[in-house]
């Protein structure tokens, strides 16, 4: 998962050289053999990719946007991976109230965090039925934004979001 | 800017300490660990730090981070790498062994937890060649690993392996020395060792590893990680055995049940009702535990306590809803009521609820009654005229009942308000203050008119009511939910409230002036517990006026509480006579399906009708139904949650144990108990017993039926435990001593599955049975055992001679359940439902695709019909008949598929099944 994850970040950046990764542990931390010895954790091979690919600024461009992508960047790996189903309610309500006046995750530009939280909740949004991407409005909103941002998708399918309100009314 | 903390969170350390190094500029404040400052979180989040630009930032190690690069230190890979590690690799152990040190007292094994982090940061220190961690001087790495470890390596107790790690030990002392950090201690950690933490600690979620965690964490409760560790002392070892050596006082077999059950005196007279399901609709799993079923161990459980009890139910059979469904079945609404009443009474037979009356609120009883109670509340002047402004719909040529109406709430602005009442918020509606009205039935804007109704005066009896309340509810055992949603009725003030309404099929309102109306449901609905008790006996009037005598308990879901604590009750203090009031009120919350709500409309969800029909025994059902019961906190019905617990608890644990303890009286002592001669160790495992008793009945007896059910399988597993260790089948084998031994671990056992089928008596009845005649159990023991406090006696002493001993339960299969799971919608099924559907059908999707009306009745006929097709071709190509015929055969069943494909609102296109998409 987050090797394919790595691989399509990697397309993304426009990255020539595609790199090998191993994983560790029980959890597949995915390692990167670097230079400057192994780089481990999801995180910080995403960082170091952007920074190869010179593109700094996804990773915020002033020290409070950088705090910002840092704190979702954290949250994508603990509170959205291996998330249960209860836990993934929380997650998603959460975000839909985070994200109601917002059109990324850190401030007016897309950036590092954006991408990998669209990886982390592709599986959770994928098994959304109509009524409760309705309910989850503005993750969808969004979601589907992301989807369609330019060479981001890749290795996902796309997930089909009604432009249309289905559900008028709430008994269902 | 502005900093807020928490006491007594570790997290809280490191920002403190940053904040302390870095000089930055900020406003720390103390607050509550629940106060949520992070608007958008649900979860409280401490730490939280409200930046300039009006952001938060809910992360410690963002916040340091944030910090450090404000006072101007450049951030790195290094650091980040460091940061990472620390969240996903070290906070995950930390909160585990946290979680052992501080709530389970197990400081040697939590330190072992953090032995993997310890030594790979100690690994790393020795190879660096600073004395921090990634530089010469303190960084944000060596602030937030000092403040996540500090609660460990600081408390000498909790840390007796540190010795091992010679270069944490050295990094820790250096970081310890630091003033900021000392300062961040004293004010996040006042206080000596690890107790500081508690409050924190049982905020978080419990981890992963520890304990058996449910995988639905919605269904867990947060005492079972408590059970655990009980230490069993010596005088309850003696006590224990003691009680033990007993045997069954001399009892007669329990009478049948008298008819009629009436209070007595000297004896606790229960009275029992559950919410009278509405007879139009089959009831789902949800309705069948949130009343009937819970009610139904409640009353079994009164009854093997000695008590006296009545548990009466019905149907509620009038309203406009039962109206329409005659008009739908071309059917009068008597003959509607007779019809479901009976599919009704049947279901609830099939899941062994043991009403002593299940009666009927369409009853001359009903109209004598509710006729009677109106006349002494118009006597007395509780009742108020008043002309009601009402919905009527033009296009339907008729009032709207408030179920047939909805629109925006004109209290929360919640914009699917039924005409009654708001789902969101709670709160009672009148339908004409309905923003934007609509016609449930055919959508069109419905028109005020307005028509004389009689109210009911609740201000005139609120402080009557009030007074009553603080009694029953000081005195009772409501939930907690009951108290608090009658509490928020009685602070918004009440207003009268309408007891009549424009319809036929209903309690005809006596009074003249009303010739042409009934009863409002609300009004007439609870009186049909008195009528029903009065179509059970004559002297009904025993049990309902009656208060000195008889104590009732009302069981409920949760939104019926306002009509049972509220409404029912001013009706029956302003009527004056003597009414027997609710004196324990259980309300449940709600059970849903799956991961959304059961939904007749859309078939979601399994009702009480087809329960039967999934081959899963009644007993199994009603386990896991109480096993889930929404008791204090919503939960949820899932078939791989069902089929896991009938596995790992009925199967594994409960059976398995009963199962062996009559499987070695009977292979290895000839069916006979044999002699037992207790040592410390079957002591204290009668003493543990025996606590897991008292805990049941204290708990059952506050109707905590979820939590009862906790302390029988706790029972079960101290007694697998204890065979496992004792090994009977070896120790059979073995000399004298050993077959004594042997024959002791066997009768302790049997005997405790003797204990276990009592106390499953109200949950699962006929496996109690089953177990009661494989053991052929003398009818004393359930008497003995329940009798006051509890206590574990002896009751099948040596030389009694058991029956024969067959297995209790069945596993059930995963692809036995994914059948079920399909077959009652659950996930895949529904992606766009029939009712959604035909409001806006066809609907474009945005990749072009048409999805139109999904129809689940219809796509039952159309499966049927494609695997009978199916067929037909298959006998075709096998009997090599002409191409042409083949062809024509074949044509006709892709064109099924494609019809089916729509009734279930797929695209008709022939799905090639999308790459990588998960299902």
């Amino acid at each position: 998962m987050a090797l394919k994850e790595l691989s399509s970040l990697e397309k993304f950046l426009g990255l020539k050289k595609h790199n090998k990764y191993s994983t560790q542990g029980d959890n597949k931390v995915p390692v990167l053999q670097s230079n400057n010895g192994p780089m481990v954790g999801l995180l910080t091979v995403c960082s170091h990719l952007v920074n190869e690919a010179k593109r700094p600024e996804l990773l915020g461009t002033s020290t409070e946007h950088r705090a910002m992508v840092h704190q979702w960047l954290e949250y994508r790996v603990t509170k959205v991976d291996g998330c249960t189903r209860e836990e993934a309610k929380t997650v998603l309500k959460d975000l839909n109230l985070y994200l109601q006046d917002k059109v990324y995750l850190a401030g007016n530009c897309f950036t590092l965090a954006d991408a990998l939280m669209y990886y982390g909740l592709h599986p959770l949004v994928v098994d959304l039925a109509v009524h409760e991407k309705e309910h989850y409005v503005n993750v969808t909103r969004w979601f589907d934004h992301l989807q369609h941002y330019p060479r981001l998708r890749h290795h996902l399918c796309p997930v089909v979001v009604l432009r249309n309100r289905v559900y008028i009314s709430g008994h269902h | 800017m502005k900093l807020y903390i928490s006491e007594g969170n570790p997290h809280c350390l490191k920002v403190v300490a940053a904040v302390e190094l870095t000089l930055v500029q900020c406003d720390v404040q103390c607050v509550n660990h629940e106060e949520r400052v992070v608007p958008f979180l649900s979860r409280p989040a401490l730490p939280a730090l409200l930046l300039p630009s009006g952001g938060h930032l809910f992360s410690s190690n963002a916040i340091c981070q944030y910090l450090f690069e404000t006072s101007g230190r450049k951030p790195n890979p290094l650091i980040n790498q460091w940061l990472e590690w620390e969240t996903t690799e070290l906070q995950p152990a930390l909160l585990q062994a946290l979680h052992m040190a501080v709530l389970q007292g197990k400081a040697t094994e939590a330190s072992k937890i953090l032995q993997g982090p310890l030594s790979y940061l100690d690994q790393c220190l020795s190879k660096g060649t600073t004395p921090c961690l990634t530089e010469e001087s303190v960084s944000v790495v060596d602030v937030v690993l000092w403040g996540a470890l500090h609660p460990f390596l600081s408390d000498s107790s909790s840390s007796p392996a540190l010795g091992e790690w010679k270069c944490v030990q050295a990094w820790f002392e250096r970081l310890a020395g630091e003033k900021a950090c000392q300062a961040a201690v004293l004010k996040v950690l006042p206080g000596k060792g690890l107790e500081v933490l508690k409050p924190f600690v049982q905020r978080q979620p419990a981890p992963a590893s520890s304990q058996r965690r449910d995988p639905q964490s919605c269904n867990s409760t947060a005492s079972e990680a408590e059970d655990a560790v009980r230490v069993v002392s010596e005088e309850e070892m003696e006590a224990a055995a003691l009680t033990w050596s007993r045997g069954l006082t001399a009892c007669t077999e329990p009478p049948e049940k008298p008819h009629p059950i009436l209070p007595q005196e000297g004896r606790r007279n229960l009275l029992l009702t559950s919410a009278l399901p509405y007879v139009n609709n089959v009831p789902h799993l949800g309705n069948i535990i949130g009343c009937v079923l819970s009610a139904d161990v409640f009353a079994r459980y009164g009854r093997l306590r000695g008590w006296n009890v009545l548990y009466v139910c019905g149907t509620d059979e009038y309203g406009t809803a039962t109206e329409n469904k005659a008009r739908e079945e071309g059917l009068t609404p008597q003959q509607i009521c007779d019809k479901y009443h009976a599919v009704h009474a049947e279901i609830y037979s099939w899941f062994q609820v043991d009403f002593d009356f299940f009666g009927r609120t369409t009853t001359p009883k009903q109209t004598e009654i509710a006729q009677d109670i109106f006349w002494r509340l118009h006597e007395r002047g509780f009742l108020l005229e008043d002309t009601v402004e009402q919905l009527r719909c033009e296009g339907c040529r008729r009032f709207l009942a408030d179920r047939f109406v909805e629109g925006g709430c004109p209290h929360c602005s919640y914009p699917e308000a039924r005409g009654d009442q708001c789902d969101k918020c709670g709160k009672l509606i009148n339908a004409v203050e309905l923003k934007n009205p609509l016609c449930k039935v055919c959508s069109k804007t419905p028109i005020i008119q307005s028509s004389k109704h009689l109210f009911l005066d609740l201000p005139k009896l609120e402080s009557q009511l009030e007074q009553w309340l603080d009694k029953s509810t000081a005195a009772g055992d409501w939930t907690p939910n009951a108290k608090q949603i009658t509490r928020s009725w009685l602070r918004d003030g009440l207003k009268p409230r309408c007891i009549t309404r424009d319809l036929k099929w209903g309690t005809p309102v006596p009074h003249p002036d009303f010739k042409d109306k009934v009863f409002y449901v609300w009004f007439d609905a609870p009186i049909g517990y008195l009528s029903i008790t009065a179509n059970y006996t004559d002297q009904w009037e025993k049990w309902w006026k009656n208060p000195e005598q008889v104590e009732l308990y009302n069981f409920m879901a949760k939104d019926n509480v306002p009509f049972h604590s509220v409404v029912f009750p001013s009706s029956l203090l302003g009527a004056q006579d003597n009414y027997t009031l609710v004196n324990h009120l259980v309300a449940t919350e709600y059970l849903n399906y799956e991961d959304t709500k059961f939904s007749k409309s859309r078939g979601v969800g399994v009702f009480g009708d087809m329960a039967k029909d999934t081959g899963v025994p009644s007993d199994v059902w009603r386990f896991y139904l109480l096993y889930v019961r929404p008791e204090g906190q919503d939960s949820a019905f899932s078939w791989a949650d069902m089929a896991l617990k009938n596995n790992s608890e009925l199967l594994n644990n409960l059976g398995n144990f009963i199962n062996r303890a009559g499987m070695f009286v009977t292979k290895f002592f000839e069916g006979c108990v044999p002699a037992m001669e207790l040592l410390a160790e079957d002591k204290t495992l009668l003493a543990q017993v025996g606590w897991e008793l008292r805990q049941y009945i204290s708990l059952m007896d506050k109707v905590k039926i979820r939590d009862g059910l906790k302390h029988i399988l706790n029972i079960s597993r101290h007694g697998n435990q204890y065979i496992q260790v004792n090994e009977p089948w070896k120790k059979i084998k073995g000399g004298d001593q050993d077959r004594q031994r042997a024959g002791t671990v066997t009768g302790v056992s049997v005997n405790i599955a003797c204990l276990l089928s009592v106390l499953l008596q109200p949950y699962i009845p006929t496996t109690s049975r089953t177990i009661r005649e494989q053991l052929n159990a003398p009818a004393a023991c359930v008497s003995t055992m329940l009798h006051a406090g509890g206590s574990f006696v002896c009751s099948l002493p040596a030389g009694h001679a058991i029956g024969t001993v067959s297995p209790l339960f069945q596993k059930l299969e995963a692809d036995q359940i994914e059948a079920l799971k399909k077959k009652f919608g659950g996930q895949q099924a529904q992606k766009v439902a029939p009712d959604a559907a035909a409001a806006a059908a066809p609907v474009a999707v945005n990749d072009g695709a048409v999805v139109s009306a999904a129809d689940p009745e219809r796509a039952k006929q159309l499966m049927q019909a494609v695997a009978e097709q199916g067929d037909k071709v298959r006998v075709l190509k096998g009997q090599k008949a002409e191409k042409a015929a083949i062809t024509l055969e074949v044509n006709k069943l892709l064109d099924l598929k494609k019809q089916l494909a729509l009734a279930e609102g797929k695209s008709a296109e022939p799905t090639a099944p999308q790459k990588g998409k998960k299902k």
